[in-house]
């Protein structure tokens, strides 16, 4: 079966570059002007959408998402309002394929069956659950599969060349390659550490790899285009958008518009990279 | 006894860390190797005559094992029913129970090689415990503690740090032990190549809750033996407050397949259960976080809700996997007690018997001055003192300094 994320990805092989991925969270600072951004970003650049799914405790994440999750939850945002969300941006775009990204517990407290359903109804194409490694698949990414959802799983440099079949073995869509051993927002990691990382795994798999945690400029966007699939930056958007808001932390009028221009000048720079031939 | 139970309750965790539907290993990728290879390195170690043979060196010469089980006669007196025994924790080197996990977890680290030990800490005594081995074996040692946390319990910040560890104050969430542990986390998942990080509790990914629980068994097992010796037979039944429960697991567990002991778990109920409080078995409802399923204090939408608990070390929103197990099953049985009648019982146990217990410990108290009264004269209670209060005399202070004005 060929999902949202199969065929962006066979349309970008086509145009010969990267994916610009790019991940905000759902509800910061409020529901409507996060739905307004979400809207904003394809044309920005955007060509894969990560929503985060906001969570209390988000325990591999830095402070920059931990305060963009709990913006969001101080909005009154909840699971069911990020899949309203989504749904309100399916009525505008078709094909721009959207993952949800974030932790376990509010998916098992919606319901495993509900949230699956519920999602690919709403126009969800993919899961990134940070807390759920292979070994318990059978809680979600086995029904995520069975249900025509990708599941969408990290791999890390501690993920040696022994574990990462079993890791690979039931991931779909793409592989996230997380460039570093730490948390969301932390320091960047070398282009060509990254490259070897990226080469690795594609002796395992077939599938495209991208890497995210450490991306914040156009210029490092394009190092890393130039060894992966597609390149993802989240702390820098959640920063651009806090930066935003008034002191009261609401939404302003600049605020749409600073995601969307760093979103557009990170895209001339994916852009910009010549892929790597395969 | 609850005929649904299995032949034997210590069996526990499966392969995979299950104690049932609980536990389990809900962990970023990043760590799940290091916590597959602490479970080959726990395996193998506990299968180590040597290893078994060097703890217990520690535990007898460094930390002053047996601690005794005392009979407390003029409490047994007052409260006119069973024969209360305390088990003396808070006798150990560093003043509480967390010792006899720290030291085990420490040899572990030193049999992988890690230099750089990281833990959290709410009340502060597992913070206490990791820096004082740390200081022991001449290794690294950071203890991530909520910013709440460190003002409240002032006199062991400054014990670890006298002891050579740097503590973390942690500014974000509730700034309690539930955010400290997050950080540690964090800490862990960034440095994960040299740092092993030491969980006070038996929560977690698997394979804490077994290994946490493995070492404070130490409690449960001398108590059979010396209650034997005391009385010439078992206790009747066994008292523990609880946190994350390693202190009650540690007592419970050498006990599960003895029908006729009675075991009472006592958690943390606040300002009552309708209220703010860190009842997690009482007040919530099974979910994911930190590592493993268990109950969780949380809202509808899975999102965790602050506890609250006068006892920094109870102020957590979840529980060990194995005690949800056991509620499940029906083999223990979960009370709760509040802030005031903790206060009441530090109070009572300072004055009958000169000990006056850790706040944590004094919910346990609490629940004995409502169950032994019930129970006849013949009955053995055995009630943990899992740690002991002079880290709670200068926030007991002003509490009731408050109350005077």
């Amino acid at each position: 079966m060929t999902t949202r994320i199969d065929a962006r990805f066979a349309e970008l092989a086509k145009e010969g570059r990267s994916a610009l991925v790019t991940f905000l969270m759902a509800g910061d600072p409020d529901p409507k002007t996060s739905l307004d951004i979400v809207k904003a970003l394809p044309k920005a650049g955007a060509d894969i959408i990560e929503i985060g799914m906001p969570f209390t405790d988000p325990m591999a994440d830095g402070p920059s998402i931990q305060a963009a999750g709990l913006r969001a939850l101080k909005g009154g945002m909840t699971l069911k309002k990020t899949l309203e969300m989504v749904r309100g941006f399916r009525k505008e775009d078709d094909t721009t394929p959207l993952v949800l990204m974030g932790y376990y517990n509010p998916i098992y407290i919606y319901g495993v069956d509900k949230f699956l359903n519920d999602a690919r109804t709403a126009g969800v194409d993919g899961l990134i659950i940070v807390d759920l490694p292979p070994e318990e698949d059978d809680e979600l990414c086995i029904p995520a599969l069975k249900a025509g959802l990708n599941f969408i799983r990290l791999a890390t440099p501690t993920t040696d060349d022994k574990r990462l079949p079993a890791v690979l073995a039931n991931t779909s869509g793409f592989v996230y390659y997380v460039s570093i051993t730490g948390i969301t927002g932390a320091a960047a990691a070398d282009s060509k550490v990254v490259g070897d990382a990226v080469a690795r795994i594609k002796r395992h798999t077939k599938l495209p790899v991208c890497v995210g945690f450490g991306i914040r400029t156009p210029q490092a966007a394009r190092r890393i285009a130039e060894k992966a699939n597609g390149v993802v930056v989240g702390t820098a958007l959640v920063d651009a958008l806090r930066d935003s808001l008034d002191t009261q932390g609401q939404a302003t009028t600049k605020t749409v518009a600073a995601v969307a221009d760093l979103v557009a000048s990170l895209a001339q720079g994916v852009r910009g990279a010549k892929q790597a031939a395969e | 006894m609850n005929p649904r139970l299995p032949n034997s309750l210590r069996t526990g965790p499966d392969e995979r860390g299950h104690f049932g539907n609980f536990g389990g290993r809900f962990v970023a990728e990043t760590l799940m190797p290091l916590i597959l290879d602490l479970e080959k390195a726990y395996a193998a170690a506990k299968a180590d005559p040597a290893f078994q043979a060097e703890m217990n060196g520690y535990l007898k010469d460094y930390v002053g094992r047996p601690s005794p089980l005392y009979f407390a006669e003029r409490l047994t007196e007052h409260l006119g029913g069973a024969r209360i025994y305390l088990k003396r924790e808070e006798l150990n080197h560093t003043g509480s129970h967390k010792v006899n996990n720290v030291l085990g977890q420490i040899m572990v680290a030193r049999r992988m090689g890690k230099k750089r030990i990281i833990a959290e800490t709410g009340a502060g005594q597992h913070g206490v415990a990791t820096a004082t081995l740390c200081a022991r074996f001449g290794l690294e040692c950071v203890v991530y503690m909520g910013a709440v946390d460190v003002a409240r319990q002032a006199p062991n910040v400054f014990r670890m740090e006298m002891l050579g560890a740097k503590v973390v104050p942690v500014q974000s969430g509730t700034r309690t032990l539930k955010d400290a542990m997050n950080e540690a986390l964090r800490d862990w998942v960034t440095n994960v190549h040299n740092t092993f990080y030491c969980i006070g509790t038996v929560a977690g990914p698997h394979p804490y809750p077994m290994m946490v629980r493995d070492f404070q068994s130490v409690i449960g097992e001398e108590t059979r033996k010396q209650m034997q010796e005391a009385e010439g037979r078992l206790p009747d039944s066994l008292v523990a407050c609880i946190g994350g429960g390693s202190n009650a697991m540690g007592l419970f567990h050498p006990f599960l397949d003895d029908p006729s002991v009675e075991i009472f778990g006592v958690e943390a109920a606040g300002h009552g259960l309708t209220q703010l409080h860190a009842a997690s078995i009482a007040g919530g409802r099974p979910g994911v976080l930190h590592g493993n399923r268990t109950y969780l204090l949380m809202d509808d939408d899975g999102q965790i809700q602050d506890a609250h608990s006068i006892s920094a070390g109870l102020d957590y929103p979840g529980i060990g996997p194995e005690h949800s197990w056991l509620h499940e099953t029906g083999r223990v049985t979960y009370l709760s007690a509040t802030d005031d009648e903790a206060l009441a019982a530090f109070m009572l146990l300072s004055r009958l018997e000169g000990i006056p217990p850790a706040l944590e410990s004094a919910h346990a108290i609490a629940k004995v001055t409502e169950l032994a009264p019930k129970r006849p004269k013949e009955h053995l209670m055995v009630v943990n003192l899992s740690g002991r209060g002079d880290k709670d005399i200068p926030q007991i202070t002003e509490i009731l300094k408050g109350r005077k004005q």
